[in-house]
């Protein structure tokens, strides 16, 4: 119906169109006779326009000069009336003024020029006229011309027009005839399609089970979701419904056997996101799934970190080696976790709106976070295993793999804190085996002083082990610096270019400064300090070291202060450029400890030696019974050991220390022997100043004689050198004799017998000290004191002494 | 500034030995004993007079032999005994004996001075200290503390003997006896008589060891093995703090111990540069201690730590009667001193082998070098105040 009104509706504007083309055709024709009579008219008025033209053009040229001449003389032109050729001519008034002032002759010329000027003025009118006569004669020949000319092109026209409107005529018949046949057609292809669409829903059901059986998820999922919509659209009528139903009913299989793939261990990552991403698409929560997804890469992923767990080695297989197991949770472990992320990513997060996507994230972000720390915890527990030094490079290198490895997951997923969790592992991996260098080291330097303490332990005589010292002390810190040297460079490893931790600057800062120099380097210079200072300190347990030993590490330490401590602290730094700023240990102030604990040493040294003489001394005077003793024959055995002692002992010293300064006046050594301490000159001393009552007798003597000696400090400490060391141990012997004499009673030959000692020690110990005064003054107050406990004090001859003395 | 000044006595012959006057607690008195072979040796009676500045001294003849070492008794003030070296028949012994001194010296002591010296008075005996079967060597003997002065410890060799003096201590009767049996020195060098536990502990001193010992039971108490790295010269009690003992010896070394814990010394000084030769703790305030050395040295030492008022003065009121009364509230919490020397004397030119505290001022000491000079000095008055108020 409608159509047959469109058509009517087309047929009426048909007609209208023919009208209006015919009434245009009618309209044309009135206008080219209205073209002639236009013409007729210009040829009328282009005559008349010359006309004037000529009029004007004569009248010009006569008044302007005049014009001129006025405008230069001033004279204003006047309106004259007279003027014959003026505008405002008046002939009256001309004609009355002429005969008023003219005589009749001159009116005569007057009228004569007048007729004159007239026939000139006709006969050029009469030229004119004739010109335009003659191009108006050319113009109607033309305008003749052109009037038959358009009349055969009307004509033409016409029948032009006859045609057009036969040709429309035809075509609006054609048309109405196929009208009908065109709907019929897109009508009939309209429901083609349908159909098709038709059949292919009504199919459905089969095909999809088809698919599903063939386990073409996909295309099953494509057909499905081209469906849905119909169906759903559709949902009212019956048929369509049960479609639905049928469709659902086997996508729901469908799904089901998708996720029934997620139990399957077995199926592959790739595998998996296929379902995943089919599943997405049949609509499926996309929290349930991720939940699923995730759950299924767990599985996946506890079964990796449990084969790392067997890596770990139990009680009977021992680990395989730190490279191997980092390589191995990084190939299943980590790889596998970054495959889930990825697909994970790929499908939740990527595709999905922002707030779901940020719920995905912070899901996964949970996952790899629980998945992350049992692995770490794994790692960790694999590198406290990591107690050998053997392999420093392997542990590096798996360190070094590992951080790399977390890096690509963290460049993964941003917003994770695993990377930094992982470099503080590897930061505790390398403390610990800093910590374990350290151990190692003063191991090393026990070890060392074992062995220096053995080698000067075995060979008894004294004699023969004394040239092994500077061997030994030779031998003590080149094993030292060699230690030092080697545990640098295995540290070294740490901070190589290529590691990739070690380019973080926290890490290196840290490791370099705090870990190297000062836990390893410092560490270990101060542990060599604390060693040392417990030898000094009287312990009941362990038996007290040999001399020879404080005395080697005495020099030891020494030789640390003045070179070895800034050469390997310069060396450190040298190799581990710490650029953080935190205080480090100084050199001087190291040096400063390092000095102190060998002087600590040294005076230990002293004191040991001293105490050993003394003890011989002092067994010496108090064994014996001094009012009772037989004349002195000889100097006592016991002073010939003394001096052997302090001999030894200077050998021993000047091995490993200089020889120090003396007092200038020492040089004088040959005076030294023959003007040693005499009884007599000690009283030539004496007498003159002081005739002195009975009680008043050698002890106010010495007395007034100590004043003007300096007080000497007999356990003072010593300085680094041979000569000073010595006096020390004398001045300690001395003093001991002293004490001890002043501790008992004596006869005449026992005050005897100690002049002979006290000349013998003079004659053979003066050699020894810096300052020989002090000898002799604590030698003389030996005897002086000797003098005083004496019950019958009568000295022996200087001669008999001295010879005796010489002797021997 | 006068005050603190160290006032100085000579003694023309040797001495080693000095005691405070015990039993006097209102004049300030020290008793020193000489040591000479050729002469006629001499207890000296000095007494102090401390607003003058000024020193009295009353000399007695102990014509037996040279005093090796001396100490008063603590009930009778006019009692003391000696440890004296003799040469009988060619050969020493060192013996003991209890000693009066004369009456009329008490009276006749304001007219002390030259005369005193010109004419000494000798002391009277009153009984030997030795049984009759040992001829050991007597090296100290040892008034009961705060005793009624009738029981003495004489440390013989390797004895220990107790003695009740009777009829006016003119007879001593050995009451009981130990020795120490074993291998090496077994000589005690010294020994010290607790004031704690009703006086019943006494701590001995030989070689590297002390031990204590109850005299009720005559048994071994406790043993410190190697106290000292060598000999132990003299010992004290710490007469506020029970269990606390201070040694010292050849090594250099003053240490304080815990009886109760004989591994460890509480604390060590190691200050002085030879052997030290005593050690003693002042009466009153137990923080200050000193020590004296064979390096002429004599140390005055704060230990205020492990002394019984690590805190400063207890807020007694009872006790502390002294100055410090015009100031009682003393309640901000005053820093104690730290541990440190508070002054080192070098008055001395030869080893100082005695140092004691007076008994009646406990800001006053005395030690006696070798070659007989007494000093006398004070602890600073900087310390002193600090200490009180």
């Amino acid at each position: 119906m409608i159509e047959e009104e469109e058509e009517e509706k087309r047929k009426k504007k048909k007609k209208n169109r023919m009208k209006k083309k015919k009434s245009r055709k009618k309209t044309r024709k009135k206008k080219t006779r209205r073209k002639k009579n236009t013409f007729d008219l210009t040829g009328q008025t282009m005559a008349a326009l010359e006309r004037e033209s000529g009029e004007e053009a004569s009248a010009g040229s006569g008044r302007r000069p005049h014009g001129r001449l006025k405008e230069f003389y001033g004279v204003a032109e006047k309106d004259d009336p007279c003027d014959i050729d003026g505008a405002k001519f008046e002939p009256d008034v001309f004609m009355s003024k002429l005969r008023r002032e003219c005589g009749l002759a001159k009116l005569m010329d007057f009228e004569s020029d007048m007729v004159r000027k007239i026939r000139l003025l006709d006969s050029d009118m009469q030229t004119l006229v004739y010109e335009n006569y003659n191009k108006f004669i050319s113009a109607t020949d033309t305008i003749r011309k052109m009037k038959n000319d358009f009349k055969k092109m009307e004509d033409e026209m016409e029948s032009l027009a006859a045609n057009m409107v036969s040709i429309t005529e035809f075509s609006g018949k054609i048309g109405a005839t196929l009208q009908d046949r065109r709907r019929q057609i897109t009508k009939l292809s309209g429901v083609h399609t349908l159909l098709r669409k038709l059949q292919f829903l009504f199919e459905l059901p089969a095909l999809l089970s088809c698919c599903v059986e063939q386990q073409k998820y996909a295309k099953a999922v494509r057909y499905y979701s081209r469906a849905q919509d119909v169906l759903q659209q559709y949902k009212h009528m019956p048929s369509f419904h049960g479609i639905q139903d049928d469709c659902e009913v086997i996508v729901a299989k469908l799904a089901l056997s998708l996720r029934s793939r997620f139990q399957d261990r077995d199926v592959q990552a790739s595998e998996l996101m296929e379902c995943v991403d089919l599943l997405l698409q049949l609509g499926e929560p996309a929290d349930q799934l991720w939940e699923e997804f995730l759950a299924h890469a767990s599985t996946r992923i506890q079964h990796d970190l449990q084969l790392l767990q067997a890596e770990l080695g139990s009680e009977q297989a021992p680990p395989s080696d730190i490279l191997d197991f980092v390589d191995k949770g990084c190939n299943g472990f980590i790889g596998d976790l970054c495959l889930v992320i990825a697909s994970y990513q790929e499908l939740f997060v990527a595709n999905a709106n922002q707030q779901q996507a940020t719920l995905a994230q912070a899901k996964l972000l949970k996952f790899v976070k629980t998945h992350m720390e049992s692995y770490f915890g794994l790692v960790e527990l694999r590198l406290q295993e990591e107690r050998g030094l053997g392999d420093n490079t392997l542990l590096v290198r798996a360190l070094d793999r590992f951080h790399r490895r977390l890096q690509a997951l963290t460049r993964l997923l941003p917003g994770s804190i695993v990377a930094s969790q992982g470099l503080e592992i590897v930061e505790r991996a390398a403390k610990m085996r800093l910590a374990q260098y350290g151990i190692a080291m003063q191991e090393f330097f026990s070890d060392c002083v074992t062995d220096a303490r053995q080698a000067l332990a075995t060979p008894r005589s004294v004699g023969k082990d004394l040239p092994s010292l500077v061997d030994l002390l030779a031998q003590l810190s080149t094993a030292l610096l060699n230690k030092v040297k080697a545990v640098l460079a295995e540290v070294q490893l740490f901070c190589s270019k290529d590691i990739t931790f070690s380019v973080k600057s926290y890490f290196k800062g840290d490791f370099c400064t705090q870990g190297v120099r000062e836990g390893l380097v410092v560490g270990f210079v101060k542990h060599m300090c604390q060693v040392a200072c417990q030898f000094c300190e009287p312990t009941r347990e362990r038996a007290a070291a040999p001399p020879a030993l404080l005395l080697l590490l005495s020099r030891l330490c020494l030789d640390y202060e003045t070179s070895t401590i800034s050469y390997i602290l310069t060396l450190t730094d040298e190799q581990f450029l710490g650029q953080n700023g935190t205080p480090v240990t100084s050199v001087s102030s190291l040096c400063g400890e390092v000095r102190a604990a060998a002087q600590k040493l040294l005076n230990h040294y002293v004191k040991q030696q001293g105490l050993s003489i003394s003890q011989m001394l002092r067994k010496s005077v108090e064994t014996r019974d001094w009012v009772n003793t037989i004349e002195p024959r000889n100097v006592r055995a016991v002073m010939k050991r003394v001096v052997e002692d302090v001999t030894a002992i200077d050998i021993q010293v000047g091995l490993l220390y200089e020889e120090g300064v003396r007092k200038a006046h020492s040089s004088d050594s040959s005076k030294r022997t023959f003007s040693a301490y005499s009884s007599s000159r000690q009283q030539s001393r004496y007498a003159p100043s002081y005739t002195t009552s009975a009680p008043m007798d050698t002890s106010l003597l010495s007395n007034i004689q100590k004043l003007f000696s300096e007080r000497v400090d007999i356990f003072s400490t010593v300085e680094f050198s041979k000569v000073s060391v010595l006096t020390g141990i004398i001045k300690i012997s001395l003093k001991t004799f002293l004490e001890c004499v002043r501790l008992r009673t004596f006869g005449r030959y026992g005050l005897q017998q100690v002049q002979v000692d006290c000349h013998y020690l003079q004659l053979y110990l003066w050699r020894f000290v810096s300052d020989e005064r002090l000898c002799s003054v604590l030698l003389d107050e030996v005897v002086g004191s000797t003098l005083q406990r004496c019950l019958d004090p009568v000295s022996m001859e200087p001669s008999v002494i001295e010879v005796i003395c010489e002797r021997g | 500034m006068d005050d603190d000044a160290p006032v100085i006595y000579g003694i023309e012959f040797q001495a080693r030995t000095l005691t405070a006057q015990t039993a006097e607690t209102d004049a300030i008195r020290f008793i020193v004993g000489t040591q000479s072979l050729k002469h006629d040796n001499q207890v000296h009676l000095i007494d102090f007079d401390d607003e003058n500045n000024l020193i009295n001294k009353t000399v007695f003849f102990h014509h037996i032999g040279e005093i090796w070492h001396i100490s008063a008794s603590p009930a009778d003030l006019n009692i003391l005994s000696t440890c004296y070296n003799t040469c009988v028949d060619g050969k020493l012994q060192t013996r003991a004996a209890v000693w009066r001194i004369p009456r009329c010296a008490e009276v006749g002591e304001a007219e002390t001075g030259e005369d005193a010296g010109a004419n000494p008075l000798a002391l009277d005996l009153l009984c030997h200290l030795e049984s009759n079967n040992q001829t050991s060597t007597t090296s100290s003997v040892l008034w009961e503390p705060m005793g009624d002065g009738t029981k003495v410890i004489t440390l013989a060799d390797n004895h220990l003997l107790c003695w009740d003096l009777k009829e006016s201590s003119t007879e001593a009767v050995l009451s009981n006896s130990l020795s120490v049996e074993g291998k090496g020195q077994l000589r005690f060098t010294s020994g010290r008589w607790s004031p704690h536990h009703h006086c019943c502990q006494v701590a001995t001193a030989n070689d590297t060891t002390i031990r204590g010992w109850d005299i009720r039971t005559m048994s071994q108490v406790y043993c410190i093995d190697n106290a000292h790295g060598q000999l132990v010269r003299d010992l004290d009690f710490n007469p506020n703090k029970q269990y606390c003992l201070a040694s010292c010896g050849d090594d250099c070394r003053v240490k304080f111990w815990d009886t109760r814990n004989t591994t460890k010394p509480m604390k060590m000084l190691e200050d002085h540069s030879h052997w030290v030769w005593s050690v003693r703790y002042n009466h009153a305030h137990d923080q200050l201690v000193l020590s004296s050395s064979s390096d002429s040295r004599v140390i005055l030492s704060n230990m205020a730590s492990i002394s019984s008022e690590p805190f400063g003065p207890a807020m007694d009121e009872d006790d502390e009667d002294e100055e410090g009364t015009s100031e009682k509230r003393v309640d901000e919490k005053r820093e104690p001193l730290a541990d440190s020397i508070i002054a080192t004397y070098e008055e001395h030119e030869d080893s100082v082998y005695a140092v004691e505290w007076s008994s009646a001022d406990p800001w006053l000491f005395a030690s006696l070098s070798y070659d007989g000079r007494l000093v006398i000095n004070r602890v600073p008055r900087t310390v002193k105040y600090n200490i009180l108020l």
